[in-house]
């Protein structure tokens, strides 16, 4: 027998808000976080604009001596575990600590300490490389630190599949607990890769906006003069829980997570499949897992990213999955307002999928002024709408050939 | 003066709120609580400062704060 999964706990770490609150409130009126790079000197970048958080203030939730030891990735993991962990009203203490885990995803980890700790190794030779580089650095150190924080002695990993990571995660945390293996686990996933090196590889790529004049228009998913995507960073951190577990604690409980779906291109290292094929298999297998007809589904949390394949073909696999019902279905990408948070992205966008069930509302797609033939669904443009949402599904799609897409459901 | 550097140096590696208390006699693993990756980077830290190199061999004999200054003064 299949245990049931539910989200009890919520922690936003985004370029639009800190906190819940702050985040949702923000993707409902279509708030863009996105504005000119003040982290470093962009000025010989392609692209000068980012989705920076700019109020992080790391002691505010971790000791100094443990923050200073953390590359920004890790704090924002640490930070967003704890605005999770609080909002849930969970009791560490009185929890099995053996039965509760941590699986986490991250794109590109650690990559401000590398640039950092290689400038020493360059400038003042081998002997001055940090011994916390490594510790810092490695992509898996954001679930390590959060177990440590908090006494998370059950199952921990953590996903690497690029922009899919924290969809993967969000799934495999689902299974370890649908198959009785924990009873609590945080998820979601985590990214600080506005840095000069990181950067300047993706513009090297051609695949960022380079609408520098007009950072809040940047991000334009599905609509015909979208130029790329834009950078984003943060934390977004779910606590997901046995049903059984979370009832006899009395917990509030947000939706429950019923499918999970991957699959992989396997044709390109960047570019999608034609037609989107790869997505539309993740999403089908998702469907399958949650054991629901493609016409449940009410809201898609679209991958959206804003460059010119992915909305193409993401629309399309949307089309090939679900048919007629694709003129039904609201779909949305709050990467418009939030900017693409990599590693990050599933987690933020599952949250937004929980707060639409929990507040029958959907966020908009904003920036949306022009149609483009090629993509031709509901994409909820630039005004979110009051609407009861009973299934929403999360897509992430990742460099790779990495496919994810999970579904939560309305909890009566 | 070195003293009062090294306690320094030691209390912003170590994210210490305040270096008060800090005494010759502290030792940096018990009592001040660094783990052996904290002993290697202020070490680095103090090499910078200070312009000499602590072979390791001679960092592993500091038993307190007073050691290290001993031997900075003697080498610098």
């Amino acid at each position: 027998m299949k245990k049931r999964v539910v989200i009890t706990g919520i922690g936003a770490i985004t370029p639009v808000g800190i906190g819940k609150e702050k985040y949702w409130s923000s993707l409902k009126v279509g708030k863009s976080g996105i504005a000119k790079i003040t982290k470093f000197d962009a000025d010989e970048f392609p692209t000068k604009i980012a989705g920076e958080i700019k109020d992080f203030e790391p002691n505010d939730f971790i000791d100094r001596k443990e923050s200073k030891r953390m590359d920004r990735f890790t704090q924002f993991a640490v930070a967003a575990s704890k605005l999770a962990i609080d909002d849930s009203e969970i009791k560490l203490e009185k929890i099995d600590q053996y039965r509760f885990g941590v699986v986490l995803g991250s794109g590109i980890g650690g990559i401000e300490t590398l640039e950092k700790e290689h400038q020493k190794l360059i400038s003042k030779g081998p002997s001055r490389v940090s011994p916390f580089f490594i510790p810092m650095m490695i992509s898996n150190i954001g679930s390590g630190q959060v177990s440590m924080t908090f006494g998370a002695k059950g199952p921990n990993t953590t996903v690497v599949t690029a922009c899919a990571s924290s969809t993967n995660a969000i799934g495999e945390a689902f299974k370890i607990l649908q198959r009785g293996d924990a009873d609590i686990i945080i998820t979601g996933g985590t990214e600080a890769s506005i840095t000069p090196l990181s950067m300047a590889g993706f513009c090297s790529m051609k695949a960022m906006s380079i609408r520098n004049d007009q950072p809040d228009k940047a991000s334009r998913p599905f609509d015909k003069d979208r130029d790329g995507f834009v950078m984003g960073e943060g934390a977004g951190i779910l606590l997901l829980e046995e049903y059984e577990h979370a009832i006899k604690r009395g917990a509030m409980i947000y939706g429950e997570v019923v499918g999970y779906g991957m699959s992989a291109d396997a044709y390109h290292i960047t570019a999608p499949a034609p037609g989107g094929e790869g997505a539309a298999r993740a999403m089908k297998n998702a469907l399958n897992d949650a054991n629901i007809t493609p016409d449940h589904i009410d809201y898609i949390n679209a991958h959206g990213t804003s460059t010119p394949y992915n909305d193409k073909f993401e629309s399309m696999a949307i089309k090939t999955v679900f048919g007629d019902h694709s003129d039904k279905l609201a779909v949305s990408s709050t990467k418009s307002m939030t900017g693409h948070l990599l590693g990050a992205a599933g987690g933020i966008e599952a949250i937004a999928c929980v707060m639409s069930i929990k507040d029958g509302f959907i966020p908009p797609t904003i920036n949306y002024d022009t149609p483009d033939p090629e993509c031709d669904l509901d994409y909820v443009p630039n005004v979110g709408r009051n609407k009861s949402v009973n299934f929403t599904l999360s897509n992430s799609l990742g460099f790779g050939g990495h496919n994810a897409t999970i579904i939560i459901k309305k909890v009566d | 003066m070195v003293f009062e550097k090294v306690v320094e140096i030691i209390a912003d590696q170590l994210g210490l709120d305040s270096a008060e208390g800090i005494k010759p006699s502290t030792s940096l693993m018990k009592e001040l609580e660094a783990d052996s990756l904290d002993a290697v980077e202020i070490m680095m830290a103090l090499e910078d400062e200070f312009g000499i190199e602590i072979p390791d061999e001679e960092a592993e004999k500091f038993k307190n704060i007073g050691n290290i200054v001993a031997y900075i003064e003697e080498n610098i």
